[in-house]
């Protein structure tokens, strides 16, 4: 990216193209000149040049402090955004490197990997000279001194933007190696990344290109050129004579504790006394960050090249010392050190931003975060299935209506579910599969709302599974009368019903009946929700069953 | 209606395995402003049905499906830890060995320091030795008459059994709720009284 000080800071003061501007860094005798917008390169300013020249040529250009690590942080947040094109990706100064091996044809070729590439670094406003080239110093050198997006294609290789280039693979056959090296070879040897007095010495003795550097025997240049000013070593990394592997900018790793102890430990003790070490570490970590854990594992190496793993999660970021601390104690408590541990590393593999906060004046916590705390408290003895928090369903089926999800990933602030759920959804004008007979009796008040009545009707408990109950009724579509479950018979003093719950078509399969529900009491008071499921001549199966399904309170 | 005077451990004993009516009368005592956090062993489920969120009051709700008496046990002290909690409920089955003494002591100290309600229902259980400061033994009762349906349920009711309570004196109830409160009706079977007193209350 030749332009990206100038880009930058033209995009953020959002000044005019035409405004003649430059961006000074201090140099040894005043100001030197960074970068210049085109206009003040027509006025004679240029880079590294030092702004008193370029003012004596043009007292009108406008200086401003160039900011090379707003720059250099920009180049690390496109390094990550450049991961869209290759896995690899590598700052260089004030380029970005690609390996782009295998990746061009998913652009289009390699042609249409460097138009992408250049639209859509255009597309926030950044110029970028591409070139690949089978090694990574080759496409460096083609990229800011060939002409404009240079492809050489001896198989496949690396990329570079702005400076971009492609690593070698040493797959190259001696025609194209040959090709791709005139384009080289036309070079002149700055290019090669050497430092200003050697390239001046090169200069005097005659080699400009890198071609003339190449016919010169390598013996010879070795002799000359010696320690960090490696020509030799310059020359092979761009002909791929010397492999130059990338090394992609991590992504922020997570924070990351570690102990390392003397003499391996075998005491069931050390794990959480390691863990005692090894959380006020990762806490302060955290607290720089301004981030808190949702999961953590602590892990523990042993001797003999195995390591053994505790991990746990909680269901709000944390970063309370005491909290992790207790949460992780049972846990580390069980690794089991074998032939003993010799580090311990507690990583918090999942991390979201938690901000200082305070919730009141005196140090109470408040209700939410106890909550969460207990949750996770409650999820890493029990297991997340054990503890569980409602999740409404649409659904008539009870069973389906009352859905269960892991308390530890269900947020706190979920609408809790209850009677005010299911009113909602009745009134939102399902009809449908329901069905209340109302028998109303001349005196008394008048029938209440039907909504009202729906509220009475769902059972304080459900049976995991429905049991199968012999029903004496007294016509097949009518009340029943008696029921007897597990050995015990229940004589039904009065009944309620039938509500008819129509089979899900759209997930059941079609040989699956309807439901009648009743809410029965027997003569000791009892309440039960029974139902028969089918009616005879449904054409689906035999005689209905009934089966219990809930306890009223 | 005796209550105490402070949140602390109350013991509900159903009177019998298969009769959920205590349900019905401790919902009813229920504030619904913050979580309820409601802890089931294996065997309550496996007998005694799952919590049913549809038939419960609005309210926010952690349910815990502990695999014995010992891990419900513990569950409802964390959860007696915490205070942002309306209520911790226990349903035990049985008389497990791990509910000792000891251990409903601890779960009426915790109940009383963070302030939080608990109710531990015992299911098939016998009275033993206990810690809890109110002990009901609570069955099902004949509902009040439908006003809509003489031949459907009503309003349900309880006989309510205070059999030990610190501080006051045991007694026998029959009672049902309604709009949240309780109204004392007349023993079971004699509806025409119990519908004139719910009435007039």
């Amino acid at each position: 990216m030749p332009h990206l000080a100038i880009e930058r800071w033209a995009k953020s003061a959002d000044c005019p193209p035409d405004s003649p501007t430059v961006l000074t860094v201090e140099g040894t005798h005043g100001p030197v000149i960074h970068a210049v917008t085109k206009a003040a390169a027509e006025r004679g300013a240029r880079t590294g040049a030092r702004l008193t020249d370029a003012r004596a040529l043009d007292p009108t250009l406008v200086a401003v402090p160039a900011d090379p690590e707003g720059d250099a942080a920009l180049v690390r947040r496109l390094a990550r955004w450049a991961e869209r094109w290759s896995p690899l990706v590598e700052v260089d100064g004030d380029g970005l490197r690609f390996d782009v091996t295998g990746v061009a044809h998913l652009f289009g070729g390699e042609r249409g990997l460097v138009r992408d590439i250049q639209r859509q670094f255009a597309g926030i406003g950044l110029t970028t000279r591409i070139a690949i080239a089978p090694t990574a110093a080759a496409a460096w050198a083609l990229s800011h001194f060939g002409r404009s997006s240079s492809i050489v294609t001896p198989a496949k290789a690396g990329a570079h933007v702005g400076a971009g280039r492609r690593t070698l693979e040493k797959s190259s056959d001696m025609d194209a190696s040959l090709r791709w090296h005139d384009e080289l070879n036309a070079l002149h040897v700055s290019a090669l990344r050497l430092d200003a007095d050697t390239v001046r010495t090169l200069e005097r003795l005659g080699l400009k290109t890198i071609g003339a550097l190449i016919g010169v025997p390598r013996l010879a240049l070795a002799r000359r050129f010696r320690g960090a000013e490696d020509v030799v070593d310059a020359l092979d990394r761009a002909l791929g004579r010397k492999p130059e592997p990338l090394t992609a900018a991590p992504a922020d790793p997570p924070p990351r504790s570690t102990l390392r102890l003397e003499e391996p430990a075998t005491h069931p003790e050390a794990a959480p006394q390691a863990l005692e070490r090894l959380i006020p570490d990762l806490v302060r970590q955290l607290q720089e960050r301004h981030l808190g854990a949702r999961r953590l594992s602590l892990t523990g190496y042993r001797v003999d090249g195995s390591v053994a793993v505790a991990s746990v999660a909680t269901s709000i970021a944390s970063r309370e010392p005491r909290h992790l601390q207790r949460l992780l104690a049972d846990k580390a408590a069980a690794l089991d050190p074998e032939f003993g541990f010799d580090a311990f590393a507690l990583t918090a593999d999942w991390i979201e931003d938690l901000r200082a906060a305070q919730d009141s004046l005196v140090e109470e916590p408040s209700g939410e975060r106890e909550l969460a705390r207990l949750v996770d408290r409650l999820t890493v003895k029990l297991g997340p299935r054990r503890v569980q928090r409602p999740k409404a369903e649409e659904s008539h089926l009870p069973e389906r209506a009352s859905g269960w999800v892991a308390a530890i990933s269900s947020s706190l602030s979920a609408k809790p579910m209850g009677r005010g759920t299911i009113e909602r959804r009745f009134n939102g004008g399902r009809v449908g599969a329901k069905l209340l007979h109302h028998s109303t009796s001349s005196s008394g008040p008048p029938p209440q709302p039907y909504r009202a009545r729906e509220e009475l009707c769902r059972p304080q408990r459900l049976l995991d599974r429905p049991e199968a109950i012999d029903v004496i009724y007294a016509t097949p579509e009518g009340m029943p009368r008696r029921f007897v479950w597990r050995r015990a018979v229940h004589d039904i003093a009065r009944a309620e019903g039938p509500e008819r719950i129509a089979p899900e078509w759209w997930r059941q399969p079609s040989s699956a009946r309807l439901r009648d529900y009743y809410r029965v009491e027997d003569s000791s008071g009892r309440r039960y929700w029974i139902y028969r499921e089918g009616l005879i001549g449904d054409g689906r199966g035999g005689l209905p069953n009934w089966f219990i399904h809930g306890l009223f309170g | 209606m005796p209550a105490p005077p402070n949140p602390t451990l109350s013991e509900l004993f159903a009177a019998h395995p298969h009769d959920s009516g205590w349900a019905g009368f401790l919902l009813a005592q229920l504030r619904p402003d913050k979580p309820l956090l409601w802890v089931q062993d294996r065997m309550a489920i496996l007998e005694n049905g799952r919590v049913h969120p549809p038939g419960l009051p609005a309210q926010d709700l952690i349910h815990v499906e502990a695999r014995d008496a010992r891990d419900a046990l513990w569950a409802m002290e964390e959860g007696l830890r915490c205070s942002g909690l309306s209520a911790v409920v226990g349903e035990i089955w049985g008389d497990p060995k791990a509910l000792d003494f000891t251990a409903t002591r601890r779960l009426a100290v915790a109940s009383e320091r963070s302030g939080v309600a608990a109710f531990l229902i015992r299911l098939g259980g016998h009275a033993n030795l206990s810690g809890a400061r109110m002990r009901w033994r609570i069955a099902s009762a004949p509902s009040l008459a439908n006003d809509l349906d003489p031949k459907a349920p009503g309003l349900p009711a309880w006989d309510a059994e205070l059999f030990r309570a610190r501080g006051m004196p045991p007694g026998r109830w029959s009672i049902a709720h309604e709009a949240d409160r309780f109204h004392l009706v007349a023993a079971s079977g004699d509806r025409a009284l119990g519908e004139e007193r719910r009435l007039s209350a």
